[in-house]
């Protein structure tokens, strides 16, 4: 048998090598999961991690791969700010959500608006709607110390029941004939947000995605906010003796990733998605969890991260279309390595050492 | 808008249908987190149980098959947080989710075959002579077998964790895992037990909803009530007896909904699904102000990571 004995601090080789490593697992144990689904694991892996890439369509699918990873990133870039300090918005979904609601719904009510400044005030009104949302588990976990994670849980379940209302009620396309789903932003050039490079799939979304990259960078590293998040993560205790306010870090650190998850809802509503239907979201909110572990809630880390499951996404895709693999393996195959990432994670944080046990 | 037609009758009968789910759920998580363990997988381990219940079900034509199927992939699913919290000392919180997620896909994956079929129907149980009392009886005493179990589960715990040296042994692992140990007692094994007794629970309790309560099998078809049991958890301030009160009372609340939305209500149907997520954060709330952690009766070792070298 092992045991395990605590490193002094996290080794920095292991923190480093442990996401690919989860990666390598993952692709074993996924590839496993595809034989016995029976397909063929070399070309399901290909098909996934490497066409999307080098492949003979890569020029289609490198354009997709930013799409997909700009909402990835920039919700997973708030969540890790919150996680770092111990503060767990597990409703980014739902501030996705409402984020599209909002962003999409301003812009709707001018229809048919030819203002430039149209856009740039849904950015605004989407990224408040997020927030807004995030306000709430913020305000009862300091107001009450109620739970976050119970209420900005609870909070996505009624942003879809608010989403499938006004996907057929308030915000249905009233030449729509009767069909669900609002007008398509396609056809308000206004409100839409196109492709700027269209080749690599460049949009309003993943310029945005960067500057939060960089920002989250800057905020941890050269900011006094960014080391109090950091030290409460470390020790809350030292950090309360060392005057951080905590009320002040949960509604700073649930404010950032509700405005960046609306953000991304509204970014994805009014170009990739094109409209609010009752299902434009595709559970970003949810695998950005994963991002920001798998990117160890560093923001570089995170980038990485979020490219990496972008490409799960597309070759999913590709390898449901190609070798008529189930949408649900790739779902597995995202929660596989989150297991497995965490599992690798005691190699940075223990040392293992062989030989004899103690009782414990 | 015609109330008239809703029989309160019925509706008695139908909450304690619709409760039981999240009253096994909630059960199981309640003695997992009183050995000091918090496990948020309960969402993915009872779809998962949801779907294992359902697949050997149908392919056995036996429901209580199913049952035992269920509760032993929602353990076998618990089994594997189990391993990472407690052998490899991850966060619990991030190993929780990720169990949901894990499970969310892994029931997507098993179920895509099944769905449209339905169940094979089980049989309601009555008890005799008691289901023969006027109006209480049909109520009280027709159910199928699983409602019973759930109630006579609940007496069980409360039972073992009260008068019991197991329970004594469980309780003391949640409060101080140092000091149990420091007695000898094993913590890491103790805990993987009450995590797989939740666990299995919490299969039971999704199998429920994809064999009686549905009985159909639908992608993600829990809906959150794996995160309505935790809360429920909160809410009975980890005692047995409030965790059933607390599972009825959210059980009533969307039997409740769901009749006003047949019968028509002037509330717009969006208001009234969202019900039940709006009144689990209420009690929330309710339970949480003013009272701080060792006054709502939490295990306080609840969550802490337990190293026998550190």
């Amino acid at each position: 048998m092992f045991r395990l004995e605590k490193r002094p601090a996290p080794s920095r080789f292991w923190t480093a090598s442990t996401p690919v490593l989860a990666v390598v697992l993952t692709m074993l144990a996924g590839g496993a999961m595809f034989a016995f689904l029976g397909t063929d694991p070399l070309a399901a892996i290909r098909t996934i991690f490497w066409d999307p890439i080098f492949g003979e369509f890569a020029f289609y699918y490198r354009g997709q791969l930013l799409v997909k990873a700009a909402p990835l990133i920039l919700i997973a870039i708030g969540l890790s700010l919150g996680f770092r300090a111990g503060i767990w918005n597990i409703g980014a979904e739902g501030q996705y959500i409402i984020g599209a609601i909002s962003g999409a719904a301003f812009g709707l009510a001018f229809y048919p608006s030819e203002s430039i400044l149209l856009f740039p005030a849904m950015i605004v009104a989407g990224a408040l709607g997020g927030w807004l949302w995030a306000m709430i588990p913020a305000i009862l976990k300091t107001r009450f110390n109620t739970n976050e994670i119970l209420v900005s849980l609870m909070l996505v379940y009624v942003a879809e029941a608010m989403l499938a209302s006004v996907s057929s009620g308030l915000l249905r396309n009233p030449d729509g004939l009767g069909f669900p789903g609002s007008r398509n932003f396609k056809d308000y050039p206004a409100a839409h947000n196109n492709f700027l490079i269209e080749s690599a799939g460049v949009h309003w979304g993943v310029v945005t995605a960067i500057l939060a990259v960089i920002f989250a960078y800057a905020l941890l590293n050269r900011h006094l906010l960014g080391f109090q998040i950091r030290l409460t993560g470390a020790a809350p205790k030292a950090a309360r003796f060392a005057g951080v306010n905590p009320s002040m870090l949960v509604v700073i650190c649930m404010g950032i990733s509700g405005a960046l998850a609306g953000l991304a809802g509204m970014f994805e509503v009014t170009g990739p998605a094109g409209q609010i239907s009752i299902d434009f979201n595709s559970n970003y909110g949810f695998t950005a969890i994963i991002v920001a572990f798998l990117g160890r809630l560093n923001p570089i880390g995170v980038m990485l991260a979020g490219l990496l499951m972008a490409l799960t996404y597309v070759g999913g895709d590709a390898a449901a279309s190609t070798l008529g693999l189930p949408g649900a393996a790739i779902q597995l195959l995202q929660g596989m390595l989150l297991f497995f990432l965490l599992a690798v994670d005691v190699l940075a944080n223990f040392k293992i050492r062989f030989g004899k046990t103690e009782a414990a | 808008m015609d109330l008239s037609s809703i029989n309160p009758l019925v509706l008695l009968a139908s909450i304690m249908v619709a409760s039981t789910p999240i009253l096994l759920a909630a059960l199981g998580e309640m003695v997992t987190e009183k050995s000091g363990v918090l496990n948020l997988g309960v969402e993915g381990m009872m779809i998962t149980g949801a779907v294992c219940g359902f697949v050997i079900a149908v392919e056995t034509g036996s429901p209580l098959l199913g049952f035992v199927g269920a509760a032993l992939g929602g353990a076998v699913l618990s089994l594997l947080f189990g391993l990472l919290t407690q052998y490899l000392l991850s966060n619990q919180v991030a190993s929780g989710l990720a169990l949901t997620l894990f499970g969310l896909g892994l029931s997507a994956l098993l179920g895509q075959k099944y769905i449209g079929i339905k169940a094979p129907p089980t049989t309601d149980f009555d008890v005799p002579l008691l289901a023969d009392i006027p109006v209480l009886g049909p109520i009280l005493f027709r159910h199928d077998m699983m409602v019973y179990f759930s109630i006579a589960l609940v007496a069980l715990v409360w039972a073992v964790l009260k008068f019991t040296r197991a329970g004594l042994i469980l309780r003391a692992v949640g409060e101080n895992h140092d000091a149990a140990h420091a007695l000898g007692y094993k913590v890491v094994r103790i805990r993987m037990a009450a995590i797989a007794f939740g666990g299995a629970l919490a299969g039971l309790g999704g199998a429920y909803i994809s064999l009686i309560r549905v009985p159909q099998w639908t992608e993600g078809m829990t809906a959150g009530a794996g995160w309505i049991a935790l809360a429920i958890v909160v809410f009975a301030s980890w005692r047995p007896w409030r965790v059933l009160l607390g599972a009825y009372l959210f059980g009533g609340v969307t039997v409740l909904q769901l009749n006003l939305q047949a019968a028509g209500v002037n509330i717009p149907v969006v208001y009234l699904s969202m019900l039940p997520y709006l009144v689990t954060i209420l009690v929330l709330v309710i339970m949480s102000a003013k009272r701080g952690r060792a006054a709502l009766g939490a295990p306080a070792a609840l969550g802490r990571i337990f190293h026998a070298s550190g």
